[in-house]
C-alpha cells in the first residue's frame, strides 16, 4: 500500500472482565486496511478477530471491558479515544457492519423498509419517502426481485440468505468506506453463501469500498481476500496477501490449519489434527501462545513472546525459529 | 457390497403436521419421500444436503425417535417400522447409539463426566458398581481423555473433548451402528480433524457402521465410504466416495460441490447456483430441483425421477439419466 490506509490498528489489547479477573481478548494486534481493500480475517474460536472488529466500531459493553493498549486510526483521528457523538456518526455512515446471524439482527416488528430508511433518514437526512425510494433501490443492488413489492414485507417473510442480502443493504445504504462482515455467510447454507459471497464481491467494486471479511473458513478466505490476517488465541501471527499465504505459509499454526482442513479434490488421506486444544482466556500460556502445540516449538518459544516480523514487505510472521534465518526483526 | 447390510430402508417417507398454512391452518409437510438406502457392516454412509432436506429427520428415524409415515426400516435384521416397532426396537436399542451435533447439550452439565458414560451400562444392568467404574476408564482411555476424567464435570471440557465424552457413552454398550448427527460441525477446524480421526480409528478398530449426516462435503469425504445426497427430502444421488467427488452426476451434487469455496486462490468458480432451496410446503411438482436446475427440460417440471442405477453401485434420481 503506498498511500495512507484506510484504518490503521497498532498495538491494540483490549481486555474483559470475568469471574477471575480482567481476561486479555487481544494483545498487540497491529493491521493495515487500505482504501477499497479486501481483507481477509481467519482464525478460530478465542482467536479474537470478532473482538478486533467490534474494537473498530467501539461496540463492546462498556464497563465489562477496556481498552488496554492501542490505536485505531481513522480519517486522521483516534477511534478509542473519539466521543460516543463522534462515533455514533461513524458507526453505519463511515464503517459498516454485517453480523453472522441475519435472523437476530433485524427486527421483527419493523418493516424492512422502516429499518433500510433508519440508517438513511438519521445520517443522510432525507424524508421518509426518499427514504423508501432508496431502499428500494437497494433492494434493487442487494438482487432482490420484485423489490418495490418486498420492501414492504416483515423479515419473517424472508428467507436467512434474503435476510442476509437485507442486512447488506442496511449497511451499504450509506456508501460507507468499510464494510466489516463478521462470519457473513457462516449460518447460511453452502449454495447460499456462494451467492452472498459473490455480492459482497460485486459491491465492493460497484461502491468501490474496502471490505474485512471475518471467518474460520480458510475456503471462504481464500476465495474472497486479497490479504489475509491469521489470527490464533488473540495475537496476529501472520499477514500476508492471499496468494503468499495459500502458498508460502510461513507460521506453523497457518500451516496446521490449512493440513487440518479436509479437501474436495486430491487423494484422500487422513486428516492432519493440531494437537492438543485452544487455550482459554483466562489461560496464562507464557512465550508463544501456540508454542504448547507447536511442532517446531523451541526453548526460545516457551519463555519470550514472539514479535510479529517482516519476512517481505507485505509478509508478517510471528515465530521466532521461522524469521531467525530471514536475518530480519 | 459383499457383506449383508445391516441396515435397510424402503421408502422411507416422513410427514409432520405443521401451522403454517392459510390461516394457520394444519398441513401435512413432506419432510422426506420414498428414501432407499443400505449401510453394510464396518460401512460409513455420508448422508449430505442443505438446511431442510430430511437429513437429520432420516437420522432420527434409524435411532427410532421417530415412527415413519411410511415405508421400512430394517437394523440388524429386525424391523422397527410398523407392526414390529416395540418388539424391533427393544431387540436392537442397545445396538444402535447417536451422536448429536451439541456436545455441550448432549451431557447433563450436574452429573459427573464417569457417571454420565456409567448411565447406559447401568440401564442395561448386569454389571457391578465396580465393574462399571473399571469399564468408564477404559471407553476414557479409548476416546483418548485421561482416566481421572471421570471425576469431573462436563464444563471442564474444551467442545472437542465433551464431543469425546459423549462418544466414549455412545461406546459403552459395544453398539453395531451409531447415527452421528453433524458431530463435528460446531468444532473448530483445528479439533474437527481430531474427532474424525477418532471416529475413523473407532470404526476399524470395532466394525462400527456409521451413517455420517454433514451439511460439509470435505468432511464427508474424508470418512465415509458411500456419500447419499439429499435434496428437499429425496435421495438425489448415491455412490462410492471417489465416484462422487471425482464425477459428480446429478446436476445439483455437481451444484453443491461447485458452491464450497477451496483454499486455492487461484480457482476459477463456475456460475453460482441461483434461487433457493424449496418449501417443503408447497414443493414444486415433478423434480424438486427443476426451479433450480440448469439442464431443466419439460419432463421434469411434471415427472418426479426415479432412482436408476447409472453405472455399479451408483444410483441418480434425473432425467438427463433416464
Amino acid at each position: 500500500m503506498a498511500s495512507e490506509p484506510l484504518v490503521s490498528i497498532e498495538n491494540l489489547t483490549v481486555q474483559f472482565r470475568t469471574d477471575r479477573g480482567w481476561a486479555t481478548a487481544t494483545e498487540s494486534v497491529s493491521f493495515d486496511i487500505g482504501d477499497g481493500d479486501c481483507l481477509g480475517v481467519v482464525g478460530e474460536s478465542g482467536s479474537g478477530k470478532s473482538v478486533t472488529a467490534l474494537s473498530i466500531l467501539r461496540l463492546h459493553a462498556r464497563g465489562t471491558s477496556r481498552f488496554n493498549s492501542g490505536t485505531i486510526r481513522y480519517d486522521g483521528r483516534d477511534l478509542l479515544r473519539a466521543s460516543e457523538r463522534d462515533m455514533r456518526a461513524i458507526r453505519g455512515r463511515d464503517i459498516a457492519m454485517v453480523f453472522q446471524d441475519p435472523m437476530s439482527s433485524l427486527n421483527p416488528v419493523l418493516t424492512i423498509c422502516d429499518q433500510i430508511s433508519e440508517t438513511l433518514m438519521l445520517h443522510r437526512g432525507l424524508s421518509r419517502i426518499e427514504a423508501r425510494k432508496r431502499a428500494i433501490e437497494l433492494l434493487d443492488l442487494v438482487r432482490i426481485a420484485d423489490a418495490a413489492r418486498r420492501v414492504d414485507e416483515y423479515p419473517h417473510r424472508f428467507s436467512g440468505g434474503m435476510r442476509q442480502r437485507v442486512m447488506i443493504a442496511i449497511a451499504i445504504a450509506c456508501r460507507p468506506r468499510l464494510l466489516i462482515a463478521d462470519e457473513p455467510t457462516t449460518a447460511l447454507d453452502v449454495t447460499i453463501q456462494a451467492q452472498i459471497l459473490e455480492l459482497l464481491r460485486d459491491l465492493r467494486t460497484e461502491l468501490n469500498m474496502a471490505v474485512m471479511l471475518i471467518s474460520h473458513d480458510l475456503g471462504v478466505i481464500a476465495e474472497f481476500a486479497r490479504r489475509v490476517v491469521v489470527m490464533y488465541a488473540g495475537r496476529v501471527v501472520e499477514d500476508a496477501p492471499v496468494d503468499v499465504l495459500f502458498r508460502k505459509a510461513m507460521h506453523p499454526y497457518t500451516e496446521g490449519l490449512m493440513a487440518s482442513m479436509p479437501a474436495l479434490d486430491g487423494p484422500v488421506r487422513r486428516l492432519y489434527s493440531i494437537p492438543g486444544r485452544i487455550p482459554d482466556i483466562n489461560e496464562q500460556v507464557a512465550g508463544c501462545r501456540f508454542s504448547p502445540r507447536c511442532g517446531h516449538a523451541e526453548a526460545v518459544c516457551l519463555t519470550a513472546m514472539p514479535d510479529l516480523v517482516p519476512v517481505s514487505p507485505d509478509h508478517r510472521v510471528r515465530c521466532a525459529p521461522r524469521t531467525r534465518t530471514t536475518g530480519a526483526g | 457390497m459383499a457383506a449383508e447390510p445391516i441396515i435397510e430402508v424402503r421408502d422411507l417417507d416422513m410427514a409432520f403436521p405443521v401451522r403454517g398454512g392459510p390461516g394457520g391452518k394444519t398441513v401435512i409437510q413432506q419432510v422426506l419421500h420414498k428414501l432407499n438406502f443400505d449401510i453394510a457392516p464396518g460401512e460409513t454412509l455420508g448422508l449430505v444436503g442443505e438446511s431442510g432436506s430430511g437429513k437429520s429427520t432420516a437420522g432420527r428415524i434409524l435411532v427410532g425417535l421417530y415412527e415413519p409415515t411410511g415405508g421400512s426400516v430394517k437394523l440388524f435384521g429386525q424391523s422397527i417400522t410398523g407392526a414390529q416397532r416395540q418388539h424391533g426396537l427393544a431387540a436392537v436399542r442397545s445396538r444402535l447409539q447417536f451422536v448429536f451435533q451439541d456436545p455441550h447439550a448432549a451431557l447433563n452439565p450436574r452429573m459427573r463426566v464417569g457417571d454420565s458414560i456409567a448411565e447406559p451400562i447401568a440401564i442395561a444392568g448386569g454389571r457391578t458398581r465396580r465393574d462399571r467404574a473399571d469399564r468408564v476408564r477404559e471407553l476414557l482411555e479409548m476416546v483418548g481423555l485421561p482416566r481421572d476424567g471421570a471425576e469431573r464435570f462436563p464444563h471442564e471440557f474444551s467442545g472437542g473433548q465433551r464431543q469425546r465424552i459423549v462418544i466414549a457413552r455412545a461406546l459403552a454398550l459395544q453398539p453395531g451402528f451409531i447415527v452421528c448427527d453433524e458431530p463435528v460441525s460446531a468444532l473448530d477446524v483445528s479439533i474437527q480433524a481430531q474427532i474424525v480421526n477418532l471416529l475413523m480409528d473407532l470404526q476399524q478398530k470395532f466394525g462400527l457402521s456409521y451413517l455420517f449426516i454433514a451439511h460439509d462435503l470435505a468432511v464427508v469425504r474424508a470418512i465415509a465410504h458411500r456419500v447419499a445426497v439429499l435434496y428437499a427430502g429425496s435421495i438425489v444421488e448415491v455412490a462410492p466416495k471417489d465416484e462422487l467427488y471425482g464425477d459428480p452426476q446429478h446436476p445439483y451434487t455437481r451444484a453443491l460441490l461447485d458452491a464450497v469455496p477451496r483454499a486455492d486462490p487461484d480457482r476459477v468458480r463456475g456460475p453460482v447456483l441461483g434461487g433457493e432451496v424449496p418449501s417443503l410446503l408447497a414443493p414444486p411438482p415433478g423434480c424438486r430441483f427443476h426451479t433450480r436446475c440448469p439442464h431443466v427440460m419439460p419432463r421434469c417440471r411434471t415427472d418426479i425421477p426415479a432412482l436408476r442405477v447409472t453405472t455399479p453401485g451408483r444410483h441418480v434420481a434425473c432425467h438427463l439419466y433416464a
